[in-house]
């Protein structure tokens, strides 16, 4: 048996001092660990992460750009295929997500201030994932899936309460110096564009700056369909779902010639009954 | 409409009890006539009246709040009671007097000192029975008025106090202030000092309601020092306060919520961060302060997020100036908000 390749990781703290401190006590705790990169947003945690790939990435919840939860989200749907995907660990400051249930499974979380005894733990189980990993005992699928499983528990129990708003039935679109009203049962899907959420029906385009996190509770979950962090699709309207090469889903909407990409972390509403 | 039917039963056997009463007194003066008479038509008067005025006002959509239809309605219907209350009375007295035959074998009497002296008894009773009703229920809607003004006042102060020990901000400064004491204790104090005071002031802004412009600004270094050192280069900020306007009142902690929308919509939301620039300045008559940022600016969750904060502000603005006071938020498509409000300067 060969010897263990020396463990990597990525840090993306936005707060300098945090990211030190955390790099100091893994220092501490693991000494053979080898920190790739520190980072201080979402978004070039997804990139350094691709380019690197680390086994083990300590993610911030709270971050510019793109959250922690989004990040890893989006890491895994580039994800290569046949590449283990890394163990994650998520830092707070603040247990909102009520993160202990959480605590046996493949995404582990870390309270700021960072104790030694509880990384500590948390550096045992990483150990024992990555030995796990060596000697080919771990199902690689198996494994993203479970860590994406988690990760839409985590990102469902972030979203407000869905009864808390009235529910929408018209979108109301301002053209030019007039509102137009357009009836809900009309949209076909909800596309996130920059500031703006583009409203696509079979004939038209529209474009709102309602954010699609407020518009998400307002809609019935049965009808309308999260299917990636910036897309809502009207679920009747769905057309078919195909897979490419790379494994990757897309999908396409009747009365529409575009091709929707199916983020990983809903691929599981796309399974043959 | 609800009505509270055990209270109304209350009021009944209370009117009851007070024509007994009248009717005792009224025998009393003439004890040579029979008992039975006047017992009939006072409780006859009183019920009607009674049924009228408690169970009538509830009818009035004025009423739903005091208990009582606002104005001119209020005294018609206590009018119209009364006067309802003697005819139907008499009638229904009468009726029952003769057809028991309690009238008996009284005395014949004078009918025109009969009649006066009935509707004054009438109209004493009423005024007295139905100003003993109001005030009661005056003094309960004013105690019910006392309690939820209370209970809005420690509610909002509860909500000041817990938007201000946010749980992100004190655990991450609390995390960064651990990090210090290992890497720069020097430093580290400085933070301890700036967090003590920045906590001294957030839980005394709940007790005393204005201080200087001086002290604001010192309040509001501290906490822009705390996050200077969270978010290191990400964030710059500059405070202006011309030295003539040092000692001038303002509510405490006001410009604080503008502060932290400034930074938690604005600059964190921004890779790159941002400055904040607090000013005070005098137009005139009036003083004039200002936030700036460079953040995010406009993100349309703005006007729901952030309510909290600027809704807060604008509240107490009016409560301490009135409609003297005005504030505008703008925050643009292209990056930045402006905070402006302007109010009267104290000489």
């Amino acid at each position: 048996m060969s010897p263990l390749p020396v463990p990597t990781a990525l840090i993306a703290e936005d707060e300098p001092l945090l990211a030190q401190a955390l790099q100091a006590e893994l220092a501490r705790a693991w000494p053979e660990l080898k920190l790739l990169a520190t980072v201080g947003d979402g978004a070039s945690a997804v990139a350094q992460a691709l380019a690197l790939k680390p086994d083990v990435l300590f993610f911030d919840i709270r971050m510019p750009a793109l959250s922690g939860l989004e990040a890893a989200a989006e890491l895994a749907d580039d994800w290569p295929q046949g590449t283990p995907f890394p163990a994650l660990v998520f830092v707070t400051a603040y247990d909102q997500y009520a993160v202990q249930a959480f605590e046996t499974q493949a995404v582990d979380y870390v309270l700021k201030p960072v104790q030694a005894a509880r990384l500590q733990k948390t550096v045992a189980k990483l150990q024992q994932a990555l030995a796990n990993r060596a000697l080919g005992a771990m199902n690689l699928e198996a494994n993203l899936e479970n860590t994406l499983d988690q990760l839409r528990k985590l990102l469902g129990a972030s979203q407000p309460a869905p009864s808390a708003v009235a529910p929408l039935k018209v979108i109301q679109v301002s053209v030019g110096a007039s509102i137009r009203m357009v009836p809900l049962d009309e949209v076909l899907y909800f596309e996130a564009a920059d500031k703006y959420v583009r409203v696509l029906t079979a004939g038209h385009e529209y474009l709102i700056r309602t954010p699609l996190k407020e518009l998400l509770p307002r809609l019935d979950a049965q009808s309308f369909w999260q299917i990636h962090r910036g897309t809502v699709v009207r679920a009747s309207a769905i057309d078919s779902v195909t897979r490419d090469e790379a494994g990757k889903l897309s999908l396409s909407v009747r009365g529409r010639a575009d091709k929707l990409a199916v983020s990983r972390l809903y691929a599981h509403l796309f399974r043959a009954m | 409409m609800r009505i509270d039917w055990i209270a109304k039963l209350q009021h009944l056997l209370q009117t009851m009890a007070f024509c007994l009463a009248v009717a005792t007194i009224q025998y009393a003066f003439l004890p040579e006539r029979p008992y039975a008479p006047p017992v009939a038509y006072s409780l006859a008067i009183g019920i009607i009246t009674w049924a009228i005025i408690d169970l009538g006002r509830d009818l009035f959509p004025s009423a739903r709040e005091t208990g009582w239809p606002a104005g001119a309605t209020g005294l018609l219907l206590v009018v119209g009671g009364i006067v309802a209350g003697y005819l139907l009375g008499n009638a229904l007295a009468d009726m029952a007097c003769r057809s028991f035959g309690w009238y008996a074998n009284a005395a014949p009497v004078n009918r025109d000192n009969e009649l006066r002296n009935s509707i004054l008894i009438t109209a004493l009773a009423g005024i007295a029975g139905t100003y003993y009703f109001y005030s009661r229920g005056k003094s309960a809607y004013l105690e019910r008025k006392m309690t939820e003004a209370r209970q809005h006042a420690s509610e909002a102060r509860l909500k000041l106090l817990e938007t201000q020990l946010e749980p992100h901000m004190l655990f991450n400064t609390l995390a960064n202030l651990r990090a210090l004491i290992g890497a720069d204790p020097q430093q580290a104090q400085v933070m301890l000092d700036h967090m003590v005071a920045y906590l001294r002031a957030t839980l005394s802004a709940s007790r005393a309601t204005s201080h200087s412009l001086q002290a604001e600004f010192a309040r509001l270094r501290d906490y822009l020092e705390l996050m200077a050192i969270r978010m290191g280069p990400r964030l710059a900020y500059t405070l202006e306060l011309p030295p003539e306007l040092a000692a001038q009142p303002v509510p405490t902690l006001l410009l604080q919520p503008l502060v932290e929308n400034s930074i938690k919509h604005g600059l964190e939301p921004q890779m790159q961060g941002g400055s904040i620039t607090v000013s005070a300045r005098r137009e005139g008559e009036w003083l004039t302060l200002q936030v700036i940022d460079t953040g995010a600016g406009f993100n349309g969750a703005l006007p729901t997020d952030s309510g909290f904060g600027l809704a807060q502000v604008r509240e107490r603005l009016a409560a301490a100036y009135g409609p003297r006071a005005t504030i505008e938020f703008i925050a643009c498509d292209a990056g930045g908000s402006r905070a402006t409000m302007r109010f009267p300067l104290q000489t």
